[in-house]
């Protein structure tokens, strides 16, 4: 299975490097963009066939080393 | 003092810290490398070096939090053994949730080298006792993740604790946003944990152990070490 895991920076928690790139599309003219967050995307083969189990699986992987839950969130999509 | 410093792949500050700790306590530290799996008897402290473990991959000390020596760091922690984080070090200790909060991309997404001025604040810990409280004190930077993060419920635990080492100031001791070089929070540059065990900075003691170095502002931490630790 395969399973696509994004993580983002918490709302509240300042993404600087999400403003820089606001601040380079408003000047190259790309206007009425109100926020940029950046993020981080992951694609993971797993070897387990249970979509239930592979979901369990890699939330524990993003808990422990994936996202850092102090600052960001994650989001998983499991695909066979 | 029985003193070790952990290397990692990556780590660039681990024969400063060995220097610094040697010169205040005239026994050179044990090295210990990220594999190791046990750890030496009687350990006194415990050294996390600055540097870029792992490259950085993922999060700053993300990989390193996650080496098989970090696991008997944080029993080591338990136990009450001392343990100091620089730089590298403090991100690793935090990833590691041996220190709350997280270290971020600085606000101006630069890499800062310079010397900084630090108020101390917590002067009850073995690491800071020999400074008085609200002592500024001159350390070098060398980061470009070091803007430290807590949410506004952990950052009053933080503060309502004490758990605030050193904070960014002016040459005066003013703190304020002019003098947040990073854009952490409250300025904060340094923290301890809940027992004022394990303390975590950004800035370098080690880097400013002789006025042949340019200061020797960090040397009254490493004399401090070696007379309660011993």
């Amino acid at each position: 299975m395969k399973a696509k895991v994004h993580v983002t920076l918490k709302n509240g928690v300042l993404d600087p490097q999400g403003k820089a790139i606001q601040h380079a599309l408003g000047s190259l003219g790309f206007s009425g963009v109100d926020d940029v967050r950046q993020g981080k995307y992951i694609e993971l083969d797993l070897a387990e066939t249970d979509a239930a189990k592979a979901r369990e699986a890699v939330e524990r992987m993003c808990k422990e080393l994936l996202a850092n839950t102090v600052i960001e969130n994650y989001a998983i999509s499991i695909e066979g | 003092m029985k003193a070790a410093v952990i290397v990692f792949p990556g780590s660039n500050c681990d024969r400063d810290l060995a220097v610094a700790l040697e010169k205040s306590s005239g026994k050179a530290p044990i090295m210990l490398w990220h594999r190791e799996t046990e750890v030496p008897q009687g350990l006194d402290l415990i050294a996390v070096p600055g540097g870029f473990s792992y490259g950085d991959y993922l999060r700053s000390g993300a990989m390193a939090a996650h080496s098989p020596v970090m696991r008997e760091v944080k029993r080591m922690a338990e136990k009450g053994v001392r343990v100091l984080g620089v730089c590298n070090g403090f991100q690793i200790l935090t990833e590691a949730g041996l220190l709350p909060g997280a270290l971020m991309r600085n606000r101006d997404l630069k890499f800062i080298c310079r010397d900084v001025h630090l108020k101390v604040e917590n002067t009850e810990t073995a690491f800071t006792r020999p400074y008085t409280k609200g002592q500024v004190v001159r350390f070098p930077v060398a980061h470009h993740d070091g803007n430290f993060f807590a949410d506004d419920e952990l950052l009053k635990r933080i503060e309502g604790n004490g758990q605030v080492a050193f904070r960014y100031a002016g040459a005066d001791g003013t703190v304020s946003d002019a003098t947040n070089i990073n854009g952490s929070r409250n300025n904060i540059a340094g923290i301890v944990n809940g027992k004022g065990t394990v303390l975590g900075m950004m800035p370098h003691p080690e880097r400013l152990i002789e006025p042949k170095l340019g200061g020797a502002d960090g040397k009254p931490m490493f004399d401090a070490l070696v007379e309660a630790l011993s």
